[in-house]
């Protein structure tokens, strides 16, 4: 600070030279580090605040006329969420399950139901492609109960984008003998 | 010779670089909007599902906190227009400046009767205040008036249908989440958002 002071005094042409020269190169490269930092700061954060979301479409609830179609049981799964994570689920009829589809737990994710969801697709596929339907694939549907989570909800209607099911359905009807499942051991 | 050549190698001029890169520094910070804070911070649950939620013509309601209801829309001159016919409606009185200060207001929870008082507060009081939620019982629909004069108001100004998300905390129970859902579809609302937050495809 002080030699700054006495610069201006009365000084030669050479020392006015030379300042001049030191001037001309500052050294930028950390201030162009700095600046990359930041901007890939403002990039990141821009892009990836945006908050993601999943649509869901829900039948239309005063339409009446066609509550009683009748479908294959051996193309319908039943997903019961239950509190604190349980799930269970059946395939075809609760009194009566398809082969190996007699009421049994299962736990989220990819090692759980995905992978029994997975290999139902596949039978159901091939069983509708035996009757010469290839196009009828599986029908899931989701009974979320009272005590069941947001969380819950929202896994598996993500493992049902996951697994490409091509028609489930959100249920809130419980029957007295699927409540008895949730509650029961 | 080769004491020049080192030295031309050891100083590169960044100025320009450093135009560039403080040029593009300029227009991602204008470019970049201030976060909201939220009225109800939620913890949102977590799903594959990669689809962005559109930037307006938007409605969202939070729920979290044992089933408390927070209401959120997009755009000022909605807002104010939603305001204007719920006032209406409730026989409540806003005035131009309450609507104004509305229009740039993060989302709510309370009671239309009760609204003018949050507006009056700064934003740093409103996350402090404690609100109930939007009424949303059978006897007091607050929360299905919202949402119907928000789609009228979206109508009128932007001639558009009125998208919702619904934002709910992960360890809302079912029951809540279906009030909200019920709600929707009385007014044959059949398809809707869920705001989810972003996970991997092999979780």
């Amino acid at each position: 600070m002080a030699e700054l002071n006495t610069g201006d005094g009365g000084g030669g042409k050479d020392k006015k030279v030379r300042s001049k020269k030191q001037n001309s190169k500052v050294d930028l490269t950390a201030m162009v580090d700095l600046a990359f930092l930041l901007i890939t700061f403002f990039m990141l954060t821009t892009t990836l605040s945006k908050p993601q979301s999943m649509s869901l479409g829900l039948p239309d609830k005063d339409d009446k006329t066609d509550t009683n179609i009748k479908v294959d049981e051996n193309r319908t799964m039943t997903i019961l969420l239950g509190k604190d994570n349980k799930l269970v689920r059946y395939v075809g009829l609760l009194a009566t399950p398809v082969a190996g589809g007699a009421p049994k737990d299962f736990v989220y994710g990819k090692e759980g139901i995905r992978k029994e969801l997975l290999s139902r697709k596949q039978s159901v596929l091939a069983y509708s492609t035996a009757k010469g339907k290839p196009k009828n694939g599986m029908i899931v549907i989701i009974k979320p109960s009272k005590k069941s989570n947001y969380r819950n909800l929202v896994d598996i209607l993500d493992e049902m984008a996951i697994v490409e099911v091509p028609t489930y359905a959100i249920v809130n009807e419980f029957t007295p003998e699927e409540q008895k499942l949730l509650e029961g051991k | 010779m080769a004491v020049k050549m080192s030295k031309k190698a050891a100083s590169i001029d960044m100025t320009a670089m450093c135009d560039v890169a403080f040029l593009l520094l300029t227009f991602f910070i204008l470019t970049a909007t201030a976060k909201i804070p939220e009225a109800l911070p939620v913890d949102t649950p977590a799903s594959t599902v990669q689809t962005k939620l559109p930037e307006t013509d938007l409605a969202t309601i939070t729920i979290g906190g044992k089933g408390k209801v927070f209401y959120d829309l997009k755009g000022r001159e909605i807002r104010k227009r939603a305001l204007e016919l719920m006032g209406q409606k409730y026989g409540v009185e806003f005035s131009d400046d309450d609507k104004d200060k509305f229009a740039l207001m993060e989302g709510f929870g309370v009671p239309i009767q009760n609204l003018k008082q949050i507006i009056d507060m700064k934003s740093s009081e409103r996350s402090k205040a404690g609100q109930p939620g939007v009424p949303k019982d059978s006897i007091d629909n607050q929360l299905a008036q919202w949402v119907q004069n928000s789609r009228i108001a979206n109508i009128e100004i932007n001639a558009k249908e009125l998208q919702i998300a619904i934002k709910g905390d992960a360890k809302e129970e079912y029951p809540a989440i279906k009030k909200v859902m019920d709600i929707l579809q009385d007014q044959k609302i059949n398809s809707f958002s869920l705001v989810t937050g972003l996970r991997g495809k092999n979780f």
